[in-house]
């Protein structure tokens, strides 16, 4: 309690003094220390803003082609134009407004794995964790075969299956990272379980479905969260890599991927094609780590070096 | 010590057949059955689809067939490839020399830089350099490699023209392949320059392959050594006047190696999927870039048989890593299991 009280969110006069802080705030408390990680934070906000009005933003379609300007340079570049400001791909559309939209793609992406996977992460860990038995022991081992594979060429595999598209993609990064949200599961509901709440809860005749769901799983949420979080950024370079390899995102989607494994070939003609989408999913991910990073620490003081 | 490698073995066996279940149902899962799979667009008479069927054995029940498969498979024999018909062993046996090297350059060039940087960072920890190699880390760890590999393409070979795009060696070159590494042929072979063009070819790869590595061997080392530098004994060698790049180099590293250790064991898997993106970019002829080519083939066959090996040899080298782990650190070998 004591390290609560020296920090700046001290309770304000209105509130009776010894009242705890809200444990959200605390957090903010810690996070804000870090300035990587806020910076971090204010790229994700700003990204997520530009994705969310990307119809308002964008100077022109992601797919309108504009026949007399076939890979035009950046504005600033010799024989550039600012009607496109950085330049056109091979098929005339504007690279701005293609990376713009290209944000939804990816952050839809990134979220959609990690609550696919986080969801399904938390049924398979908690069934492991109260069924330590033979169940547990087989989830377990269904977890370690999937861990031997590397996760992009299991992902590969499963778009093989299931035919390449979006959603596809989606799938399979999510199917790759569920190995890793059921054993962090596991283990909290197992550190859990020994502690005396449960016993009392269970005692008191909550049914399992309680038990697992409304006793257990809150107190497991600190690492899931911090893996959740770590992992959009992990998803957004799966899937961005799956749109390259010509597996994820099909054409003329202005996925980030895919618009380099089309601008590859351009590599000696146009440097502007293969530079921007690569650098967007850099600094995108490169946001979202250091946010994650950040989150990790300030929810777990602990770990902090 | 033999208990724990027991232990360790028998945990294998069932990791083992894991994967072979995974890589027979992978192959039955994809619609269509591997007959019209292997006709491809041309299409097949029902009376020759039945027949080639009974011939693999695939009319038989599911249970009866991946018998025969584990069969196959314990005997060494991985079946053929869809599309060139050669026995899938051979096939990857001859591509994989080509990726271990590439992975053995990308590994040393990430220790090589990785750990001296990690040890600047946490003898200047909270200094210049130390947000230095953590920042530049943590763009290494969120770096998409298949960009990365395009944009040094664009740089050294395209604007100053230094390396080469892609392959292993200069087409001026020809020498039959003895260890299939390329570095050690091209020596072997005795041509003048065909090392250094070797050489040259494998630059921008172990890079592009090094950079993710490098940036979690840079994290590791640097936190490893924290920790080993606030422990007693390092006070007291400092105490006793050794000189301080002594106490750091000679009494820290040592223990600040282990966690390193486990953590480049843990690369492998890493590396092997980073050598997909990274051969396909440089068009290196190894097992990543067979595997992407296999699945734009649909040659089901290769597919099936390469995961398998890749798998194998993940798992293997995981067990060889715990078991170096165990021979380092008696606590482990000890604990309860």
């Amino acid at each position: 309690m004591t390290d609560i009280a020296t920090g700046p969110e001290m309770p304000s006069p209105d509130q009776p003094i010894g009242r705890p802080v809200h444990p959200a705030i605390e957090v903010w408390y810690h996070f804000r220390q870090n300035w990587g990680a806020v910076a971090g934070l204010f790229v994700v906000v700003f990204i997520f803003l530009i994705a969310i009005f990307a119809d308002v933003v964008a100077p022109h379609s992601p797919i309108e082609q504009y026949r007399d300007a076939f890979l035009t340079p950046p504005f600033w570049a010799e024989g550039g134009t600012t009607k496109f400001l950085l330049g056109t791909d091979a098929v005339g559309r504007d690279m701005l407004s293609r990376l713009i939209y290209g944000a939804r793609f990816s952050l839809f992406i990134g979220f959609l794995v990690v609550v696919l996977s986080l969801g399904g992460g938390i049924v398979l860990g908690l069934v492991a964790g109260f069924f330590p038995g033979i169940v547990g022991d087989l989830i377990l081992r269904l977890m370690d075969i999937m861990l031997a594979v590397p996760s992009l060429l299991l992902a590969i595999v499963i778009v093989a299956i299931l035919g390449p598209s979006l959603t596809n993609a989606v799938m399979a990064v999510a199917i790759v990272y569920l190995p890793h949200f059921t054993r962090v599961c596991r283990a909290a509901v197992l550190t859990e379980l020994t502690k005396e709440y449960v016993t009392a809860s269970r005692v008191a005749g909550a049914r399992l479905m309680r038990l697992m769901f409304k006793t257990v799983l809150p107190n497991c949420m600190a690492p899931l969260i911090v893996l959740a979080t770590l992992n959009v950024s992990s998803a957004i370079l799966d899937a961005a890599a799956l749109g390259f390899l010509g597996l994820g995102a099909q054409p003329p989607t202005p996925e980030w991927g895919s618009m380099l494994a089309d601008a590859q070939q351009f590599v000696k003609r146009a440097w502007w094609v293969v530079t921007f989408p690569g650098l967007a999913v850099l600094i995108t991910v490169l946001a979202f780590n250091l946010a994650g990073d950040g989150l990790r620490d300030a929810l777990d003081p602990r770990l902090k070096q | 010590m033999l208990r724990y490698i027991a232990t360790k073995l028998g945990l294998l066996i069932p990791t083992f057949f894991g994967v072979t279940i995974l890589t027979f149902s992978m192959v039955r899962l994809i619609p269509g059955d591997p007959v019209e799979l292997m006709a491809g667009e041309r299409g097949i008479s029902p009376e020759r689809h039945a027949k080639l069927l009974a011939e693999l054995g695939l009319d038989k029940p599911l249970l009866v067939q991946y018998a025969h498969y584990i069969g196959d498979v314990l005997t060494g024999d991985l079946g053929k490839s869809f599309v060139t018909k050669k026995p899938i062993l051979t096939e990857f046996l001859t591509l994989f020399p080509a990726t271990i090297e590439l992975a053995v350059c990308a590994i040393l060039f990430a220790l090589i830089l990785g750990v001296p940087a990690g040890i600047i960072a946490a003898v200047r920890r909270g200094r210049v350099p130390d947000y230095a190699v953590m920042g530049v880390s943590l763009t290494g760890y969120s770096m998409p490699i298949f960009w990365w590999g395009l944009l040094l393409i664009l740089l050294f070979s395209v604007n100053l023209g230094w390396t080469p795009v892609s392959g292993r060696i200069s087409l001026f070159f020809f020498f039959e392949p003895v260890t299939g590494f390329m570095l050690i042929d091209s020596l072997l072979s005795g041509q003048e320059g065909a090392f250094r063009s070797a050489l040259h070819h494998l630059v921008l790869p172990t890079i592009v392959l090094g950079t993710i590595p490098l940036a979690v061997i840079a994290r590791m080392t640097r936190s490893a050594m924290l920790e080993v530098l606030s422990e007693d004994y390092i006070r007291t060698a400092r105490a006793k006047g050794l000189r301080p790049w002594r106490v750091v180099a000679v009494h820290a590293l040592r223990n600040a190696m282990i966690p390193v250790i486990t953590v480049i064991g843990l690369q492998v898997g890493v590396l092997l999927g980073g050598a997909i993106l990274t051969e396909t970019i440089f068009s290196w002829p190894g097992v990543g870039k067979w595997l992407i080519e296999s699945v734009r083939r649909r040659d089901y066959a290769a597919l099936q048989g390469g995961i398998l090996l890749v798998a194998t040899m993940i798992v293997l080298v995981n067990l060889f890593v715990d078991l170096l782990y165990a021979l380092f650190n008696p606590r482990i070998r000890h604990a309860r299991h």
